[in-house]
Formats: structure tokens, C-alpha cells, sequence
């Protein structure tokens, strides 16, 4: 299984395409450090013009805490694309190069190969946040330093201290590493159905808008589902960015994500070890 | 002895469609086992049912006496395959292809190991260029590799000349007879092109239509007193009334305008060209009908359509 693992991360480390989600991650955030570095103090002043009026506002507002901020409210709906880019290929791309079938031929179990290019995807996203993390956050605090961080939320501003924020974004990568960790089960799962990436690439992307959608609409009649779908889940690191931290709620959502993978691996292996193996 | 392969009533339908049905054969150890049929005749589908890689609706298969689904990882251990493509991949090099596949079936496999293996299959020097730079030949030759690197004991091979040049199907030829002769592997091989198929196999089954049609021994099935000489003649040649008066009449078969057909022993084709050519025929060419070719189209064709059958 060890061998298998690690044949699984060469051959993702060592496709070109692996990369292009490495790139689009540091040309996102240059291109917003940039801007943000440029012409900061005018997008501050029109975002805390509501509250100038009756607030004295100082310090170095525009600090590394904050461009992370905006860097991950903006990256939040491309970071699945970019999981998917990788994890939806796994078998798909197999059988579409026909070497899935080379790799049945070979003494290995069908549950072990799901299991291996299961765990290949995450250490990609887990590779791929932790480069966020880097570009983000590391190259953002070396540019713009540190500083009290304001969380402008539709209802409230919560200021945090800037001692007190570093934690929660260990806090809130570690969370959104389970949450791309269920987009890669997702992606795996339906890379089982097809015969080119393609297909599970938008497929994965197309459930997470549609679920998206339903979680940020206000329709009453969307309130009974809401609960149950990943991605009303997955927005849930925002809450380490809350004063006092709504630990209750993020382990609840933790949990339905935990869910999601342990169902979408399990009926991957499941298909996958009936599967006639035609491509 | 046991088998080293056996399948016993595979049966395999998609949809409405039966691609295989009720087939049976077993391989005897040090064999190379011929697996004949048109395109669309089950070949691939049998060939990925004993591999596991399709499920059968029916039947099972056994190997060295063992049945498949019940050890299949242990089994898998002793068989090496090419499932037609030769696919690996492109992005990174044959070593590195060659390397991972061998890992997945022993990982205590050595480095020289690979270099014999490579070399073997003639492509030592190459080794490190990437696959996506290889012509068809060389990476048909890689499969093979991949498939011999463990040392397996049973090695099936689907369509391995499909898209190679002359060159190419003749020393794929020359590799499985040495694998054949030398290291007494046995190999089971399919292929359309049933000249090649007559060239390295002692035993054959042809299928059609997914229905086992024959199974044999190849020297037996091509009786050499059963073949077919085609003999064209210069238009203008006129023969009919000599020959239906010569000791070569009960030999004749059919005739047209510019052509004798003659069922003879081989070593009769000497005498009766001299005889044509001592009666003024204008011999323009002869040719053997009796190949494995023939013999499979009157196993496989219409019996309505009488062309081209023996």
C-alpha cells in the first residue's frame, strides 16, 4: 500500500499539470498583494466608510492579516476547481490513457488503488493550502507586516488583536483542508463513472456551484436542505475569524464534512470494485 | 497435468449484446496458445475476463488449478499481460514506466533486472527517454517488458503487433518464440493477423461471433494433404482437355479462365509445374491456399457465400 501510495505522488508531482494550480494560486494572490499594495488606503477607506463617521479608525489597517483575508474570500469559490484539476483525474485519467488497466493487471486490490489515489489527492490539497498558506499569509505579513485585524461582517465588525490572530489561520487552513479534502472525495467518486477528466473536473465544479447557490440564497424552502450540504460546511473556517469562537458550530460542520468523505470513498471503492474495466 | 490456464463456460453480456458466450479452453504449461477471431469476435473481452479486468456473467477461471476470483492478487503475481493498447505513461520515461509496474508486482525487483529486461526487449540505451517519444514498435516492446519484468510464468498478450511495421511484427515473432523455447514461458496470444498467429502457435482457438468455433493443435488443423494450390495461367493458355486427360485431373479442384485450383500434397507442386510448363501453360504464379488464413474463413464465413472458402 506504502509502494502504491507513493507511486500515486510521483506520477501527480511529476505531471506538468499538476503545476498550473500552483501558478494560478501565486498569480491570484500577487495580482491582488499588488493591487492591494498600490491602492489600499482607497479600497479601506471606501470599505470602512460606514463606520468612520462614528468611529475613529487608526493603525496600520491594511496588514498582512488582513490581505489574507481578502485573498481566501476571493480564492473560496477557486480553490475546489483547482482540487478538482488534480483529484478528478485520478482514475479517469487512467482510463483514459488505458493504463488503469495495466495497473489492474497487477496484483494489486481495486479498494487499495481507490485508497492510494484517494490519499495522493489530499496530500496535493494539502500541499496546495499550505503553498496558499505561503503566498498568502507569509508573503503578505513580509510585505505589509502586522496589525489588528477588522472583520467586516454583514451585521457586526469584530476586531481581533494582532497577537490574537496567527492561530486562527492555523485554525482556519486546518479546517479548509477537510473541506478540500471532501472536494477531492467528491472528484474521486465521480472520476469513477468516466473515461476523461474532463467530465468529473465540471461535474465537481458544477455540484459545488449549484450547492453554493442554495446555501447563499435566502429561500425558505431551501432552509431544509441547507443543513446537510457540504457547502454550507465548508465556508465554516470563517468562524475562527469570530469573537468568541463558535467551536460547537465548526466541530458540527467538521463533522458532516468527515461524513461526506467517509460516504463518497465508500461508495467509490464500492463501484469501483464492480466495475467492468472496458476503456 | 493441470492446466496452467483453464477457463470453463465464460459468458459475458453487454446489454443486449452477447460478447462472449459459453467458452472453454485450457493452456498446458510451456505452450503458445493462439487466440484467433475477427475484430468484434470476443477476443479482448475473454482475454480481460481471465484478468479480472471484466466480470463474467458466467464460468470461471482457473489458474494452476486455482480459481481466479479466490487468489486473485497471489495469481496475478504469476501472469504478466498486454491488454491491446500498449499504454503507459507518456510524461515520464520507460525506466521510470518499467520501474513502477515491477515495484507493483515484486518489490524486491532489482535494478539489473530492469537493464535485462530492457535489453531483452531491445531498448537498452533508450531507457531514460520519455515514452511520449517513442515510436509505436518501442512502446509495444515496453509493454512486453513490463509485462516479463517479474518473471511471470504465464504471459497473455493481446494483439501485440497491432500497429507495428513488418519489422516490428517480426521481432515481437522472434521474442515470444525465444520466450517460448528458451525460457519456457507459456503465452497466450491473439491476434487478427492469422498468419502470425500460425507462425508461434503450437495450439489455437478461433473464436466467432463470441462462440468457440475450433480448438487444436495447429500442425493437426493445417494437414498439409488438405492444401490448396492456386496456379494462374496466361489468359490465352488452354489446358482443360490435356489436363482432364493427364494423371493431375482427379487433383483438380475448380478452374476459370486463368485459373487452376489444385488440392495436393506440397511436394507434388514440383511436378506439376514442370508437367504446365511441358505442355506450353504460361505459369504466371502459384500460391498455397492452405494457411491458417483459409482455414479460418471457411470456419468463420457465411457457407451460403462460397467465395474464398476451402
Amino acid at each position: 500500500m506504502t509502494q502504491l501510495i507513493r507511486q500515486e505522488l510521483y506520477k501527480t508531482f511529476r505531471r506538468p499539470r499538476t503545476y498550473i494550480s500552483f501558478a494560478i494560486i501565486a498569480a491570484v494572490t500577487l495580482i491582488i498583494e499588488a493591487a492591494l499594495y498600490a491602492d489600499g488606503k482607497t479600497f479601506v477607506n471606501f470599505a470602512l466608510s460606514g463606520i468612520t463617521e462614528q468611529f475613529d479608525v487608526n493603525g496600520n489597517i491594511i496588514n498582512g492579516y488582513l490581505v489574507t483575508y481578502i485573498i481566501l474570500q476571493s480564492l473560496v469559490v477557486n480553490i475546489p476547481l483547482l482540487v478538482a484539476l488534480v483529484a478528478g483525474d485520478t482514475l479517469a485519467g487512467e482510463a483514459n490513457l488505458g493504463t488503469l488497466r495495466l495497473l489492474l493487471t497487477k496484483p494489486i486490490s481495486r479498494s487499495q488503488l481507490v485508497w492510494a489515489k484517494f490519499l495522493a489527492s489530499v496530500v496535493y490539497t494539502l500541499m496546495l493550502l499550505i503553498w496558499l498558506a505561503i503566498i498568502s499569509l507569509g508573503l503578505s505579513l513580509l510585505i505589509f507586516g502586522k496589525g489588528d485585524l477588522i472583520n467586516m461582517k454583514s451585521d457586526q465588525i469584530v476586531m481581533l488583536l494582532k497577537d490574537d490572530v496567527a492561530w486562527r489561520y492555523v485554525a482556519a487552513f486546518g479546517f479548509a483542508a477537510l473541506a478540500m479534502t471532501s472536494v477531492a472525495a467528491l472528484s474521486v467518486l465521480l472520476s469513477v463513472f468516466a473515461e476523461n477528466s474532463i467530465g468529473p473536473i465540471v461535474s465537481t465544479m458544477g455540484i459545488i456551484l449549484f450547492f453554493t447557490i442554495i446555501t447563499n440564497l435566502g429561500l425558505p424552502s431551501f432552509e431544509v436542505v441547507k443543513p446537510w450540504l457540504m457547502t454550507t460546511h465548508m465556508i465554516a473556517w470563517k468562524g475562527f475569524f469570530d469573537n468568541p469562537v463558535p467551536y460547537d458550530a465548526i466541530l458540527h460542520s467538521a463533522l458532516i464534512l468527515g461524513a461526506y468523505i467517509v460516504v463518497f470513498v465508500g461508495v467509490t471503492i464500492f463501484i469501483f470494485n464492480r466495475k467492468d474495466i472496458q476503456s | 497435468m493441470t492446466p496452467i490456464l483453464s477457463a470453463q463456460n465464460l459468458t459475458k453480456s453487454f446489454k443486449n449484446f452477447k460478447a462472449v458466450d459459453d467458452v472453454s479452453f485450457s493452456i498446458a504449461k510451456g505452450t503458445v496458445y493462439g487466440f484467433l477471431g475477427e475484430n468484434g469476435a470476443g477476443k479482448s473481452t475473454t482475454m480481460r475476463m481471465l484478468l479480472g479486468l471484466i466480470k463474467p456473467d458466467r464460468g470461471k477461471v482457473m489458474i494452476n488449478g486455482v480459481e481466479f476470483n479466490n487468489q486473485r492478487r497471489y495469481l496475478l503475481k504469476h501472469v504478466g499481460a498486454i491488454i491491446e493498447r500498449h499504454d503507459m505513461y507518456g510524461y515520464l520515461s520507460a525506466w521510470d514506466n518499467l520501474r513502477m509496474m515491477a515495484q507493483l508486482s515484486n518489490s524486491d525487483i532489482s535494478e539489473k533486472r530492469l537493464r535485462d529486461v530492457l535489453e531483452l526487449v531491445g531498448l537498452k540505451g533508450r531507457e531514460r527517454d520519455k515514452v511520449k517519444a517513442y515510436s509505436q514498435g518501442m512502446k509495444q516492446r515496453l509493454g512486453i517488458a513490463i509485462a516479463l519484468v517479474h518473471e511471470p510464468e504465464l504471459l497473455i498478450l493481446d494483439e501485440p503487433t497491432n500497429g507495428l511495421d513488418p519489422q516490428g511484427i517480426a521481432e515481437i515473432r522472434e521474442l515470444i518464440l525465444h520466450l517460448s523455447k528458451d525460457m519456457g514461458k507459456t503465452v497466450l496470444i491473439s491476434s487478427h493477423l492469422l498468419y502470425e498467429v500460425e507462425q508461434v502457435a503450437s495450439q489455437m482457438l478461433i473464436l466467432h461471433k463470441g462462440r468457440k468455433v475450433i480448438e487444436g493443435n495447429v500442425k493437426e488443423l493445417l494437414d498439409p494433404k488438405e492444401t490448396l494450390f492456386e496456379i494462374k495461367l496466361a489468359t490465352d493458355t488452354v489446358l482443360v482437355q490435356r489436363l482432364n486427360e493427364s494423371r493431375w485431373q482427379p487433383f483438380l479442384v475448380s478452374e476459370t479462365d486463368d485459373t487452376l485450383t489444385f488440392k495436393l500434397h506440397p511436394a507434388q507442386v514440383p511436378d506439376l509445374n514442370r508437367w504446365l510448363v511441358a505442355h506450353d501453360a504460361a505459369v504466371m504464379e502459384i500460391k498455397s491456399k492452405h494457411s491458417l488464413e483459409a482455414y479460418f474463413l471457411s470456419l468463420t464465413h457465411d457457407p451460403t457465400d462460397t467465395t474464398g472458402t476451402v
